[in-house]
């Protein structure tokens, strides 16, 4: 069965990503293969991925960096960037 | 939107289930009664089930009964705390594998589902739910996840529970204190929780109620099963200082003098509540439209 890297070698099953959405704003969530983390960003928060299990409970959630002007500009240079 | 205010102290909770969860198997008695009835009422219902998750799951008790195993095709679990499975001797490993009967899907708390909508032929929970800040809420989001006619099946305890300690510990705070502290948390009646059911879109609400009395040695030996399985006071209001030790001494004697057996034993109550309904679905019965009768009733009476 394929499955997304989560960093320390464990998996995440691509049909967990069907069923489990943010505990807040139910929208789906997108994995982090790099942090270990799902990212809810409608909500801003990460939530880790620790030996495979998703820890979905806000205590335990990153709050991501909500700050709007410097989220367009990342997106900007990113554009920039692929730019030929 | 302004929140309503917390009741339960659910992270307090949390630590307590995670402390819990070192000893877990010496006091959950009250887990394993829950859920021996909640699967026998699982076993009435004649029909299988894909897929079902099951909220606040403390062991793999549920996963592993074999009503479950008859019933639920796929079942996975949602946790309370991480701890959870690693701790308790012969529970669930983490992280799941495919062998076992229910992978664990994540670490939840079941007043934020991180479920997807119409996700679910079957939702089971049996601990837990009297200490959820949001019943409704709970529910709403419970209905959500599930597919039309989906099932719920819960376990909670009722609002008579314990009620022979907190009567000896209301008149002990009472005499030595001269006052009382918040110790009961607030809880359901029986005749409201088809009313929350029906309120949170749920069909063909049905509710019923067992009664569990066990017996202990000693007020002191409840304590220690209450604590061992996180049943002790998480109320946001509770008192942040201690009782007095003349306090405990008087409800224990309160409590011998009034609620002990003929043998001396101490008896103690539980109230069970259990929830079946269905998320609405085509092919369910459903009353008549108003005015849509062919037969005038005098037509029967006469």
């Amino acid at each position: 069965m394929s499955g997304t890297d989560s960093g320390d070698g464990r998996q995440v099953d691509p049909r967990l990503l069907e069923i489990l959405v943010c505990p807040i704003t139910k929208a789906p969530l997108h994995f982090d293969a790099q942090t270990s983390e799902l990212i809810s960003s409608q909500a801003g928060l990460a939530f880790p991925v620790r030996d495979g299990v998703p820890i979905m409970l806000i205590d335990e959630a990153r709050p991501l960096d909500q700050d709007p002007l410097a989220a367009g500009k990342a997106a900007l240079n990113q554009v920039a960037s692929e730019k030929p | 939107m302004s929140q309503p205010p917390k009741i339960f102290d659910r992270a307090l909770l949390r630590r307590r289930l995670h402390r819990a969860a070192a000893d877990w198997q010496a006091h959950n008695f009250l887990r394993r009664e829950m859920v021996d009835r909640l699967a026998d009422r699982l076993l009435d219902i004649d029909r299988t089930f894909g897929t079902a998750v099951e909220l606040d799951a403390r062991d793999d008790l549920l996963a592993n009964h074999p009503a479950v195993q008859r019933r639920v095709q796929q079942l996975q679990l949602l946790a309370p705390v991480a701890r959870f499975g690693t701790a308790v001797q012969g529970g669930p490993q983490l992280p799941l594998t495919g062998s076992m009967n229910a992978p664990l899907m994540a670490v939840a708390d079941s007043e934020l589902l991180p479920l997807a909508a119409a996700s679910q032929d079957a939702i089971l929970a049996a601990s837990g739910l009297h200490v959820l800040n949001d019943l409704p809420g709970s529910l709403v989001q419970i209905r959500r996840s599930l597919r039309p006619d989906g099932l719920f099946l819960g376990a909670m305890l009722g609002g008579e529970s314990l009620i022979e300690l907190r009567q000896a510990m209301m008149n002990a705070e009472l005499e030595i204190e001269g006052g009382v502290s918040p110790r009961v948390a607030p809880s359901v009646e029986i005749r409201d929780l088809g009313g929350l059911l029906q309120r949170a879109g749920f069909a063909l609400p049905v509710v019923d109620t067992d009664r569990l009395t066990v017996t202990y040695n000693d007020v002191f030996a409840l304590f220690a099963d209450l604590r061992g399985m996180a049943e002790t006071n998480v109320l946001v209001a509770r008192r942040r200082t201690f009782s007095r030790r003349q306090t405990f001494a008087r409800m224990a004697d309160l409590y011998q003098e009034r609620f002990a057996a003929a043998d001396g034993r101490l008896s103690v109550t539980f109230e069970l509540l259990f929830m079946t309904a269905w998320a609405p679905g085509d092919g369910q019965q459903k009353p008549l439209q108003p005015g849509s009768g062919q037969t005038p009733l005098g037509a029967v009476l006469t």
